[in-house]
């Protein structure tokens, strides 16, 4: 049957998604922080036709006891990747429980700029009680109040994002101005524990909003381009993705794939020695790189995508390069994207119009 | 003063660094010339930061300002504004350069710790080992209003506030004992157990308690560079900085006076007075003939200046570290700190210190919100009829002028 083509998004944090995934990894733990390393994931996945990476990050380490291992921040390694990529969408995980939105909108504008249009942004929480003391803040207590963190963030970062018009930067010879300042907005943000003034300090990005990926139950539906829905199974997948409310769906899929050296079941067991896969409520694949793509090709008429997280990087990622990708683009099951287009084109998601700019012309018309 | 004789020096032999700033915001870049490009482009950062590279420079800079710059409540609309975050835009910088220093201006009024501690941790690793922090502060609520933290420090406290917030930086870039990471595939853990130490820091400014995510660098901990001129601005360099910009190289006898100075403060804080670079402020400007090249200083006076309201404010920026950007964007009533140009002529012989014009060259500008306060006198009138383009090479930098820093020779 001819569905819809799935998007196809790759969490590529660390050596892969299992805590003891460095175990396995293909270099020794004093290569994982080196630019080579986070250079060649990035081209490797890339070249696969991936349309979105992921970069997990957050306050803590990642980990723990003996498996505690270093992290960049996500939006270092994603500028990086974005200066050596050209092709594929570049998200760094975020979490605005303690963040400054106001440097988070900065950071992800500068990102859209540098990749020319192709940054997304993972919300995410900092949910640990931990996380408050490495921020020296007060702690954010609760669900609920890390929820009104995100969801007041993301509003401030994506009213800055329309503080300044595409047009703002006139360039006025005549009359020496280099701005039109009437383009140029305050967003006045009042939330429930701050308020920020604007307007942004960097220009409206290229996609004029990035995308924004997030949990649907976390963060409210109209904020997000792309709910990530979890699920341990299809029908709970399509329950989840269809009350999500947002333009697009993406579910998550943890994966180990057989390799020549070993099955998914083994190299699973040999990481489970040291430390637990724990259980996140996701679709969980551990077999086939055909039993993959027939999932896979089961999900295109549930969700507009999959991101994937590896059980480990360099094990699972040329077995998705070598056979699964290849599978579903000869099947149109899927999309490579294309050069020369933004994020959003890739998804099939319009440029938005500037919230200010509309609001401003409507008062015109009146 | 004027040296004619390149050997005439107490040291012929002393080398200078040199490091570049990237223009964008400010009142310098001749954002009407057609070659100064987009300010925001990617591979106009690429170009000029791959140039430097090429040219042997040792640091390539961005600046930072947190809010917008305004006139009487106004956005201010004269300048170029907008930029990229700078630690993101060094951290793409780092993929496509393999030398040159990466140096971020990053805030400790409107930041914490941890979180840019660790950012520049992620730029030193992944340029291996080249970055660089400008640290500057903010004394003002204005700025403040952007952020949650919002409020605003009195000039002592940021100094206070900044202090500390290095203090807890180093003890973060400290945080993982040289080699913790396992450098074989089948090592029992992936850091040695006891190699990574806690940080707990309990002071006035900060509360914190956590584990360093990263281990250090090639380069140990990036390079401190500051640009203090008051004299607590001083003291903070002499205690902590690896590197001073000083506004002191526009003349000789001060630029030497203000290097005895900082001197005097090493010792007195235990340090050797060699233990820091000085890297004075100075415009270059290049002509094939230094006719040329005195022709096209006077065209770029001329574009520079707007009209615009004159800047006085007594309590305005007067010994801030480094107020709304780069250490370049200063009000304008320390015009004996602006930059010396000089005028060296593509035909050989030495570098010619250009005359001052009377504002030292320099057009007013407002820093932040709190400066905004124009006097009387009104800047020429871009309707006066301008001089000619005077030549008509293509720019090599985004601004028709290129802004370095370079550090005194040592005087013995």
């Amino acid at each position: 049957m001819s569905g819809p083509a799935l998007r196809l998004a790759l969490e590529i944090d660390g050596d892969g998604a299992h805590p003891a995934a460095w175990r396995r990894a293909a270099h020794s733990p004093d290569h994982l922080l080196s630019p080579r390393r986070v250079a060649r994931v990035a081209a490797d996945a890339e070249n696969a036709g991936f349309t979105l990476l992921t970069l997990d990050d957050g306050a803590l380490p990642p980990g723990a006891g003996p498996d505690a291992v270093g992290r960049i921040g996500a939006v270092e390694r994603a500028a990086f990747i974005a200066a050596s990529t050209s092709v594929v969408g570049i998200a760094p995980v975020v979490p605005l429980t303690y963040a400054e939105p106001f440097h988070v909108s900065s950071q992800l504008a500068s990102l859209d700029h540098i990749s020319v249009g192709r940054a997304g942004w993972v919300v995410s929480e900092e949910a640990r009680q931990e996380a408050a003391s490495v921020w020296g803040r007060p702690l954010v207590d609760g669900a609920a109040a890390r929820a009104r963190e995100s969801r007041d963030g993301v509003e401030v970062v994506r009213d800055l994002w329309d503080s300044w018009e595409d047009d703002a930067v006139i360039r006025s010879v005549a009359t020496s101005r280099y701005l039109d300042r009437d383009r140029l907005h305050y967003i006045d943000f009042t939330g429930d524990t701050y308020t920020v003034k604007g307007p942004a300090i960097v220009p409206r990005p290229p996609q004029g909003q990035l995308v924004v990926l997030g949990r649907p139950d976390r963060v409210p539906g109209d904020l997000l381009d792309i709910a990530l829905v979890d699920g341990r199974d299809l029908a709970a997948v399509t329950a989840s993705a269809s009350a999500a409310g947002t333009p697009r769906t993406f579910a998550e899929v943890e994966i180990a794939l057989d390799t020549a050296a070993a099955t998914a079941e083994e190299r699973v067991a040999d990481l489970e020695r040291h430390a637990p896969w724990s259980d996140r409520g996701r679709l969980r694949h551990i077999g086939s790189a055909a039993g993959l793509a027939a999932l896979l090709g089961e999900l295109r008429d549930v969700v507009d995508g999959v991101r994937l997280h590896p059980l480990v990087l360099d094990e699972d990622l040329p077995e998705l390069s070598r056979l699964v990708l290849p599978h579903l683009f000869e099947r149109r099951h899927a999309l490579r994207p294309l050069p020369a287009a933004t994020l959003r084109t890739h998804l099939g998601l319009d440029r938005p119009a500037n919230r200010y700019a509309a609001a401003a012309a409507q008062e015109e018309a009146r | 003063m004027t040296r004619t004789d390149p050997l005439d020096v107490p040291r012929p032999d002393a080398q200078l660094h040199f490091g570049v700033f990237f223009q964008g915001v400010n009142h310098w870049t001749v954002w009407s010339d057609p070659a100064s490009g987009s300010q925001i482009d990617p591979a106009n950062f690429r170009r000029v930061a791959q140039t430097a590279e090429r040219g042997l420079f040792d640091a390539f800079f961005l600046g930072e300002g947190l809010r917008l710059r305004e006139v009487d409540g106004r956005i201010h609309d004269l300048d170029v504004a907008g930029r990229p975050d700078a630690i993101t835009q060094l951290a793409a910088l780092a993929a496509v350069t393999d030398r040159v220093g990466l140096v971020s201006t990053s805030n400790t009024t409107f930041n914490e710790p941890a979180d840019l501690a660790r950012r520049l941790s992620g730029l030193d690793l992944l340029s291996e080992g080249r970055a660089g922090w400008n640290v500057v502060t903010t004394d003002n609520a204005w700025t403040g209003a952007n952020f949650r933290r919002g409020g605003y420090l009195d000039h002592a406290d940021r100094y206070r506030r900044a202090e500390e917030f290095l203090t807890v930086a180093r003890a973060l870039w400290d945080g993982w004992t040289d080699g913790a990471v396992s450098d074989s595939a089948g090592a029992p853990a992936w850091a040695a157990p006891d190699a990574v130490r806690q940080v707990r820091h309990q002071g006035p400014q900060f509360d914190v308690d956590l584990a360093p995510t990263l281990p250090r660098s090639a380069q140990g901990h990036p390079v401190i560079f500051q640009a203090g001129d008051s004299g607590e601005g001083r003291d903070f360099a002499a205690r902590n900085a690896d590197v001073i910009f000083s506004a002191h190289g526009n003349d000789f006898d001060d630029a030497l006076a203000f290097a005895d100075d900082l001197r005097a403060r090493l010792r007195a804080v235990g340090r050797p007075e060699d233990d820091l670079r000085i890297l004075p402020g100075t415009e270059i400007i290049i002509g094939a003939t230094e006719e040329e090249a005195l022709e096209k200083k006077r065209w770029i006076r001329f574009q520079q200046v707007t009209p615009q309201p004159r800047w006085v404010s007594p309590d305005c920026c007067g010994a801030s570290t480094s107020p709304a950007a780069t250490p370049t964007d200063r009000c304008p009533r320390r015009t004996r700190s602006s930059p010396r140009t000089t005028v060296p002529s593509a035909r050989g012989g030495s570098p010619t210190p250009a005359k001052s014009s009377p504002n030292g060259g320099r057009r007013p500008t407002p820093t932040d919100g709190r400066c905004a306060r124009p006097s009387s006198r009104s800047a020429p009138s871009a309707a006066m009829s301008a001089p000619r383009r005077p030549w008509r090479t293509s720019s090599p930098t985004s601004s028709g002028t290129a802004r370095s820093t370079a550090s005194t020779s040592r005087r013995t």
